[in-house]
C-alpha cells in the first residue's frame, strides 16, 4: 500500500490552487488543440513547451498533461459532429459516431465517447498508480545493456506489429536516428553529420520535427481533401447524458476490453491509434449488436474510445519508469521533462516523488476535469470548428512557426519545419508511419549510448546481450518481434496452405 | 482510388513516387555512410569510433529502402494509380507556396508583421473576404500572439523594423 500513500502525497502536491488553474487551462488549450486540425497532442504540447520553461516542473507537465487528455477528449467531438478525426486515434470513432449524429443522436454519441474516454483513462491510470513503483524498483537493477535491450523491444515492436510494410517502418525509423546523430558527439567530442555548417552543429531537435511532421504536414492532407466543414448540430443537455449512462452499464464487456487493449497497447509503443481499430474490430466480433457497427451504434463507439484513451494514458507508463515514451506525445513530454533538468528513468521514483506523484495525481483530477469541460463546452467548441478553413489554416501555421521557433531561437529551424511538414505530407500518402521516426530521434541519442556503455563493458563482444537471463529474453523478444511479418507469414502459410496470399491492406 | 483518373488530374504514379522517395532514402542513407566512415566507424582500442553506431543506421536504412525500391520496381503497373490529383495538389500548393514566401519574410519584417501580411493574404486569395472581415483577424493574431510571447511569457520573438520603430 505503499503507493496509496504515494499518492495521497499527490494529491497534496496538486492541491496548489496553481496548480490546478494550470489543469483546466491546460484542459482546455487540449481540447481546443483536439478539436483544430493541424494542431494534436504532440505538436500541440510541443509548441506550448517553450512556455512552460519559467514554471516549476510540477506544474508544467500538470499543465502539458491536461493539454494531452484534452486533446484525447477533444478527437472525439470532431468525429462524432462532422465526421472529420480530429485525431488519428478518432478515425474509428468516426464508424459509429457520425451516423448516430445523423440519426439526432450526437448528444448520446458524444457522452459515450466522453465517458468511454474517462474509463479507459481510469483504468490506465490505476493500472499506473501500482504498477509504475513496482517497474521503477526493478529497473533499478538495470544496466547500460538492459537499458539497449528495452529500447531494442520498442523499436522492434513497431516493426512487429505496424500495419504498414515492415521494411518503410525500418527506413522511418533509421532516418529518425540518422537526424538524432548530427551534430556533435557527446562521448568522442566529434562532429558528425554536419558537413562543415555551423546549423547543424545544434542537430535536429525532435520538437520542430514534430511540429512540421504532424502540423504542417496535416495541415497539407486537410487542404488536399479541400474541406469544407458540415457539422451535425449537437444538443447535449443533462437528460440526454443521465440516458446515456443508464445505458452504458450494457456494455461494459466492451469497456473493460478496450481498455484492456488499450493499456496493452500503450505500454507497448503500439499508441492509441491501432489501439482504437483494434478495439473496434473485436467489439465488433463479438458483440451481439456486431453486424449492426457502422449503422449507429453506441457501442461502436464506446469500443474505440474507451481503448485510444487507456493506450494513451498507459503510454506515460514506460516513459515515466524507463524513460522510453510509448507514443509521440509521450516523447514530447519526455523532452520536456530533459529540458526541464529532469532524467526520466527509474530514478525519477526515488528522487522526485513531488513530480511524479504529483503528475499521477493530476492524471485523476484531469480526466474528471476534462469530463465535465467537454460534457459542458461541446456548443463553444463546435461553434469554432464552424470557423472556415481558409481561416483558420494560416492561423495554425504562424502558431506552428513560433512554436518551432521558440524551442531554440533560431529562423531556420521554422524552414526546417516546413521541409518536415512536406515530408510528413508525402510520407502520409505512401504509408510511412511517422511515429517510429519522431520516437527514433527522440531515443536515438540514449539507445545509442546505453549500446555503447554496454559495448565497452563487453569490449565489444555482442554476448553481453544474452549474458543474463533478463537482457537475453528482453533481446530474443525484440527479435522475435522484428522478425514477426516472417513469422505471420509463415503461420498464416501453414493454416491455410491452399488458399492464394491474402492480399496486402494498406495501411 | 479504383475510379478512373480523368486525364487532366493525372499527376505522378503512386509507383513513380514509392521509387523516388525509396531513392531518396537510399542516398540519404548513402550519405549517412560515407560521412560517418569518414570520421571511423570501426572499433578503437577505446571502444566503438564516433560513426560506429549512424554507420550501421545508415547501413540498415540503406537495405530497407532498397528493398522497397525493388519491390516497387517488379511491380508491374497493373491499375493506373495516381499519386495525387492535379486539383489536389494545386489546393496543397496555395497553402506551402504562400507559407514559404511568410518563413522567409520573417527573417526581414519579424513574425508578427509576416504573420500579419500571411493571414491577410490568404484570407483575401483563397477565401475571397471583403477587407473588413480580414483585417480584424490578420491584426488581431499577431497582436494576441505579442500579448502572450512578449509581454506575459518574456519569450521574445523575431522582430523587423516596425517593431524596432516602436521601440522593442
Amino acid at each position: 500500500m505503499e503507493a496509496l500513500s504515494s499518492l495521497i502525497h499527490g494529491f497534496a502536491v496538486l492541491s496548489d490552487p496553481m496548480n490546478i488553474l494550470y489543469m483546466f487551462i491546460g484542459i482546455f488549450l487540449g481540447v481546443l488543440i483536439g478539436v483544430l486540425p493541424g494542431l494534436g497532442g504532440a505538436n500541440g504540447v510541443a509548441i506550448l513547451l517553450p512556455l512552460t520553461f519559467s514554471m516549476s516542473p510540477t506544474s508544467a507537465i500538470i499543465m502539458l498533461s491536461s493539454i494531452y487528455w484534452g486533446a484525447l477528449f477533444g478527437g472525439a467531438i470532431t468525429s462524432v459532429l462532422f465526421n472529420i478525426p480530429g485525431e488519428p486515434w478518432s478515425v474509428a470513432t468516426t464508424f459509429d459516431g457520425y451516423p448516430l449524429a445523423q440519426k439526432g443522436r450526437a448528444g448520446a454519441a458524444l457522452t459515450t465517447a466522453f465517458t468511454g474516454s474517462f474509463l479507459g483513462a481510469f483504468v490506465a491510470t490505476l493500472l499506473l498508480t501500482f504498477l509504475a513503483p513496482l517497474i521503477a524498483k526493478f529497473a533499478l537493477q538495470f544496466g547500460p545493456a538492459e537499458f539497449f535491450a528495452v529500447y531494442l523491444l520498442t523499436f522492434c515492436s513497431f516493426v512487429g506489429m505496424g500495419k504498414e510494410s515492415p521494411f518503410k517502418v525500418i527506413s522511418s525509423m533509421m532516418l529518425g536516428f540518422a537526424l538524432a546523430a548530427v551534430g556533435l558527439d557527446t562521448v568522442t567530442g566529434q562532429l558528425r553529420m554536419t558537413f562543415g555548417t555551423v546549423e547543424l552543429l545544434r542537430g535536429f531537435d525532435f520538437l520542430v520535427a514534430v511540429i512540421g511532421l504532424f502540423g504542417v504536414g496535416e495541415i497539407l492532407l486537410t487542404m488536399e481533401e479541400g474541406l469544407a466543414f458540415k457539422g451535425k448540430t449537437a444538443k447535449i443537455n443533462p437528460k440526454v447524458v443521465l440516458e446515456t449512462w443508464a445505458e452504458l452499464p450494457r456494455y461494459w464487456v466492451t469497456a473493460v476490453r478496450g481498455a484492456m487493449v488499450g493499456c496493452w497497447m500503450g505500454i507497448t509503443p503500439g499508441g492509441a491509434t491501432p489501439a482504437s481499430f483494434m478495439s473496434y474490430g473485436l467489439a465488433k466480433r463479438f458483440s451481439r449488436n456486431g453486424a449492426r457497427f457502422g449503422t449507429g451504434e453506441v457501442e461502436g463507439v464506446l469500443a474505440p474510445e474507451t481503448a485510444a484513451h487507456a493506450a494513451g494514458t498507459s503510454a506515460l507508463l514506460p516513459m515515466l519508469t524507463l524513460g522510453i515514451p510509448g507514443s509521440p506525445t509521450a516523447a514530447v513530454l519526455l523532452g520536456g521533462l530533459l529540458i526541464w533538468g529532469l532524467q526520466p528513468g527509474p530514478l525519477l521514483f526515488v528522487e522526485q516523488r513531488d513530480f511524479v506523484w504529483g503528475l499521477i495525481a493530476s492524471i485523476y483530477m484531469g480526466n474528471i476535469a476534462g469530463l465535465i469541460v467537454v460534457l459542458t463546452t461541446v456548443p463553444l467548441f463546435a461553434a469554432i470548428l464552424r470557423i472556415p478553413f481558409s481561416i483558420i489554416a494560416p492561423v495554425i501555421i504562424v502558431i506552428c512557426a513560433v512554436g518551432a521557433y521558440t524551442v531554440h531561437n533560431a529562423l531556420l529551424d521554422i524552414s526546417i519545419m516546413l521541409i518536415f511538414g512536406v515530408l510528413g505530407y508525402v510520407f502520409k500518402k505512401l504509408h510511412y508511419p511517422l511515429a517510429p521516426l519522431v520516437l527514433a530521434l527522440v531515443l536515438g541519442d540514449m539507445a545509442e549510448s546505453s549500446f555503447r556503455q554496454a559495448m565497452l563493458v563487453s569490449q565489444g563482444s555482442l554476448t553481453i546481450f544474452w549474458s543474463n537471463p533478463l537482457v537475453g529474453s528482453i533481446v530474443t523478444l525484440a527479435l522475435v518481434m522484428l522478425s514477426w511479418p516472417v513469422i505471420s507469414l509463415f503461420l498464416q502459410k501453414l493454416r491455410s496452405p491452399r488458399k492464394p496470399d491474402a492480399p496486402v491492406v494498406a495501411g | 482510388m479504383s475510379n478512373p483518373i480523368e486525364p487532366r488530374e493525372r499527376t505522378v504514379s503512386v509507383r513513380l513516387m514509392e521509387l523516388v522517395v525509396a531513392g531518396m532514402f537510399m542516398a540519404a542513407a548513402l550519405l549517412v555512410m560515407t560521412d560517418n566512415w569518414r570520421i571511423g566507424a570501426r572499433w578503437a582500442d577505446d571502444g566503438p569510433q564516433a560513426g560506429y553506431f549512424p554507420f550501421y543506421v545508415g547501413l540498415i536504412m540503406l537495405i530497407a529502402s532498397s528493398v522497397t525500391f525493388v519491390a516497387n520496381l517488379m511491380v508491374k503497373e497493373g491499375r493506373p494509380s495516381n499519386f495525387v490529383a492535379r486539383s489536389e495538389l494545386t489546393r496543397v500548393l496555395q497553402v506551402l507556396v504562400p507559407a514559404a514566401v511568410f518563413v522567409i519574410a520573417i527573417g526581414y519584417l519579424g513574425i508578427y508583421v509576416s504573420a500579419a501580411l500571411f493571414i491577410a493574404a490568404f484570407m483575401a486569395w483563397l477565401g475571397r473576404y471583403p477587407a473588413h472581415r480580414i483585417a480584424p483577424v490578420a491584426i488581431l493574431v499577431p497582436l494576441a500572439l505579442f500579448f502572450m510571447f512578449e509581454v506575459w511569457f518574456l519569450v521574445p520573438l523575431p522582430k523587423g523594423p516596425l517593431e524596432s520603430w516602436l521601440g522593442y
